[in-house]
């Protein structure tokens, strides 16, 4: 990871990109006073039928997100509400009725497709990239592609090597998609909500294993007119020693793990990503600058995946701020495994962060740690 | 705009004929080749020998049970001798009692996942893979334990591969959704819908390739692909259909039209649910039979097998089947009518077969008794087996990534070096 080329550092400020929000930054704040708390999947179904509810162009499709209520539930109650003309049940044709939706798009409605886990988005590759992507650069502008894309994304628990892989880094690595990855029901609705406003094609990777957490929600987060800003990071805990930046699920291990670090007296800071794509360097750059150490954490293949662009990101911009090397943890580079036992071996656990951590501070590890 | 019509369950029985007119209108100049049909001369090479004529028939069960009289014992009425009809039964009964036993380990959390189970689909498994030799090749979905069975792979390999143990088919790496057996020619549990369907077809590719390429004369190796309903309204099913038939594969499209997909019904989902008429449109024999019915299943299955032994390409077999539980052992099941579900049980093809061989003396109850007895046995040594046999070592979590893994964490010794920390750069050490 040290021998990526210092390209153009020179020229690349730490200033945010400067694409247009739409809707009200409400960036970094933090909502933990809230009384309330919301599941994640209550935060996306409420902000689909918000969202719905507001505009008629609106629509959704995918397998069983009619009748069914969705294959996770996320669509409950959205066919009584709207009828089977918003909420369409489609044949298991991903690549027929994602190019569908990408055409009725063409034409200023706003799809939400729904794909019953971004696994079955490999059938419809060709229209996310190839159609979605690329519309509006080709035709200059002419045509924009208001669309979303969402589902279930990364491992799962106990359903093998098709089933169970994150593809954040796959669309991350794509010019005309915006990549989301929510971890809170904060994140959830207000995302989801800035998704579908969104004028661009937004892929949006949610986590099976997250749908029935509960986390507190503010009055302004339950707000139908809450959104979050496309491409900011959140900083869910600070701290002044490690930079511990990941997304979906991992945040909530991070955290963890943070909790036993601060026991140990090394105080981490960590970065919820929100956006892989645009990525928010100057978040990550200036908690760099500041702990000085960074682990990068995903449940991705370790290769080409978004901690390796996020090392590169601050080997380019902060390069003179580190005083140790990057740790990347990420899932091991295989296929999954069924086997539970392997399969807990090949994605990362609370322990290896901790561990990681621990040696980018230069504090001993101790090896047996992993089971 | 009204995209979803309600339509009430359940599926009336097909009444549609076969349509004899419109077959004959495709028969002659088609024949299989949509090439022909757009040149004003045909090309005729002499690489291409199998674009020769072939009848392009869509026939229902009943088509074919009036016209063929039962070739297992021409001097007597009987479908079926008592050799056979005891082997298919037992593999039923197999089929079954392993799927039984399958969702009382899910319950235990011996086994974790998505599983899918096959009750109430046995006369297809049975009756179309019972009659392969083991060169044949077999491609299923996540649907695949009972495939896997019938085609010979040991009960205990398979309970083993669901419990995560090394002793599985797939040392667990596999698991409920991807089952594989060189050996048997079991090429795979593919999760996605469609999938499967390609890899088969190019499976059925490869025994033509053989024999015309290599000059393995002998290589009359057929393919089985088993799919869903649901699966029919993906365009790989299309795509296949068309290249089958182009080039005459040694293929059977073999249809387990179940009537839902997860809880989506067959007729919300597909513009003309009578899905062997697919087959005709391709230039291929389209055949539906009552899949319950384990006896009519054999019938078309062994003229489809003959039909591709001898070179005359692919058949697209529709069954009409039923899954006795939810899609899967997390689906609630709650949309299918009771009344739907009462109908189907009452059609068991286990049932169905026991009475027919009680009936026509081809076995008595004892004898049926003993097979199921027997079969209770296997199942039970296959947990025993399963429980008993190791987790894999942590080490086996880098093998087989690559069939050649020079580069990937091989040590001077040969062996994974997975206590090597920078491996994975996942989980730091493995
Ligand atoms: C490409 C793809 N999309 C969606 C799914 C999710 N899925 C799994 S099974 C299934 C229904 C399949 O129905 P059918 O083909 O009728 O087969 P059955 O389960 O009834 O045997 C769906 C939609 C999948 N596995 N692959
Ligand atoms: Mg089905």
């Amino acid at each position: 990871m040290w021998g990526i080329i210092r390209q153009s550092a020179g020229n690349r400020g730490l200033s945010i990109s400067k694409s247009q929000f739409r809707c009200l930054v409400q960036g970094a704040r933090s909502y933990s006073s809230a009384s309330k708390e919301m599941t994640v999947r209550d935060a996306l179904n409420s902000a689909l039928d918000e969202e719905m509810s507001a505009d008629p162009k609106v629509f959704i499709m995918g397998e069983e997100v009619g009748e069914y209520q969705g294959a996770y539930k996320i669509t409950k109650g959205l066919l009584d509400k709207y009828g089977p003309d918003r909420v369409i049940d489609t044949p298991i044709t991903e690549a027929g009725f994602t190019g569908i939706a990408v055409g009725a798009a063409y034409h200023s409605l706003k799809p939400v497709v729904e794909f019953m886990t971004f696994n079955f988005s490999m059938q419809a590759i060709d229209h996310i990239i190839n159609s979605a992507a690329k519309s509006n650069y080709m035709s200059a502008g002419q045509i924009s592609v208001p669309i979303v894309f969402r589902g279930p994304n990364g491992a799962a628990a106990g359903v093998g090597a098709q089933h169970s892989q994150c593809y954040a880094a796959w669309f991350g690595a794509c010019p005309g998609l915006k990549v989301l990855a929510p971890y809170s029901s904060e994140d959830a609705r207000g995302l989801l909500k800035a998704a579908i406003r969104d004028p661009d094609p937004v892929v949006f990777l949610e986590n099976e294993l997250l749908y029935g957490e509960s986390f507190p929600v503010s009055a302004e987060v339950l707000d139908s007119s809450f959104c979050l800003p496309i491409g900011k990071a959140k900083i869910e805990r600070e701290g002044k020693d490690v930079t511990i930046t990941t997304f979906s699920k991992m945040v909530g291990f991070a955290l963890k793990a943070a909790e036993i670090l601060e026991k140990e007296g090394i105080s981490a800071e960590v970065i919820n990503l929100r956006s892989i794509r645009p990525l928010d360097r100057a978040t990550i750059n200036s908690s760099v600058r500041k702990t000085n150490r960074l682990v990068t954490v995903e449940e991705g293949f370790p290769q080409h995946g978004v901690g390796a662009e996020i090392c590169a990101s601050v080997v380019e911009e902060s390069f003179e701020y580190l005083d140790a090397p990057v740790e990347r943890i990420a899932g091991a580079d295989v296929c999954m495994p069924y086997a539970a036992n392997l399969e807990r071996l090949a994605v990362p656990q609370i322990e290896d962060i901790v561990r990681a951590a621990k040696r980018a501070c230069y504090r001993s590890t101790s090896m047996a740690a992993t089971g | 705009m009204a995209f979803s019509a309600k339509i009430i369950q359940p599926l009336p029985l097909f009444t549609t004929r076969s349509d004899n007119k419109n077959i004959n209108n495709l028969s002659s100049p088609f024949v299989g080749s949509t090439y022909k049909l757009r040149l004003p001369t045909p090309i005729i090479s002499s690489s291409r020998p199998h674009f020769g004529s072939a009848s392009v028939v869509a026939v229902k069960s009943e088509v074919i049970k009036d016209s063929k009289k039962p070739k297992s014992d021409a001097s007597s009425n009987l479908l079926i001798t008592k050799e056979e009809g005891l082997e298919v039964y037992e593999d039923m009964i197999l089929g079954r009692a392993f799927e039984d036993m399958c969702a009382q380990m899910y319950y235990r959390g011996k086994m974790f996942g998505f599983v899918h189970l096959y009750n109430g689909q046995e006369a297809v498994s049975s009756g179309f893979i019972k009659l392969l030799k083991k060169e044949d090749s077999v491609v299923s979905t996540y649907r695949d334990h009972v495939h896997a069975l019938s085609k010979g792979v040991p009960a205990s390999q398979v309970m083993s591969e669901l419990f995560g143990k090394t002793t599985g088919c797939c040392r667990g790496q596999g698991g409920s959704m991807h089952m594989f057996s060189k050996e048997h020619n079991v090429l795979g549990g593919f999760a996605f819908i469609g999938e499967g369907i390609p890899v088969a077809t190019g499976a059925a590719f490869t025994s033509k390739y053989r024999r015309e390429v290599l000059k393995e004369a002998d290589c009359d190796h057929v393919t089985m692909a088993f799919f869903g309903d649901g699966t029919c309204n993906n365009g790989q099913f299309f795509e296949c259909l068309n290249m089958a038939a182009l080039w005459k594969l040694p293929i059977i499209f073999v249809v387990e039209n179940n009537l839902w997909a997860i809880g989506m019904s067959h007729l919300r989902a597909t513009s003309d649910p009578q899905i062997w008429k697919k087959g005709p449109a391709f230039g291929m024999p389209g055949v539906h039979v009552d899949g319950m019915d384990v006896l009519k299943v054999r019938e078309v299955a062994k003229e489809a097998v003959g039909r591709a032994r001898r070179g005359e390409g692919p058949t697209l077999i529709e069954c009409e089947t039923y899954r006795f539980r939810g899609h899967s052992l997390a689906d609630p099941d709650e949309l299918r009518d009771p009344a739907e579900k009462a109908h189907y049980a009452a059609r068991d093809p286990i049932t169905s077969l026991k009475k027919y061989m009680v009936e026509n003396n081809l076995a008595t109850e004892a004898e049926l008794k003993a097979i199921e007895k027997k079969i209770d046995e296997v199942i039970e040594e296959a947990v025993e087996f399963a429980e008993e046999s190791p987790a894999p070592s942590r080490s086996q979590l880098l093998e087989n990534v690559f069939a050649d893994p020079k580069g990937f964490g091989i040590g001077p010794d040969g062996k994974y070096r997975c206590e090597d920390p920078k491996f994975t750069e996942g989980t730091a050490q493995v």
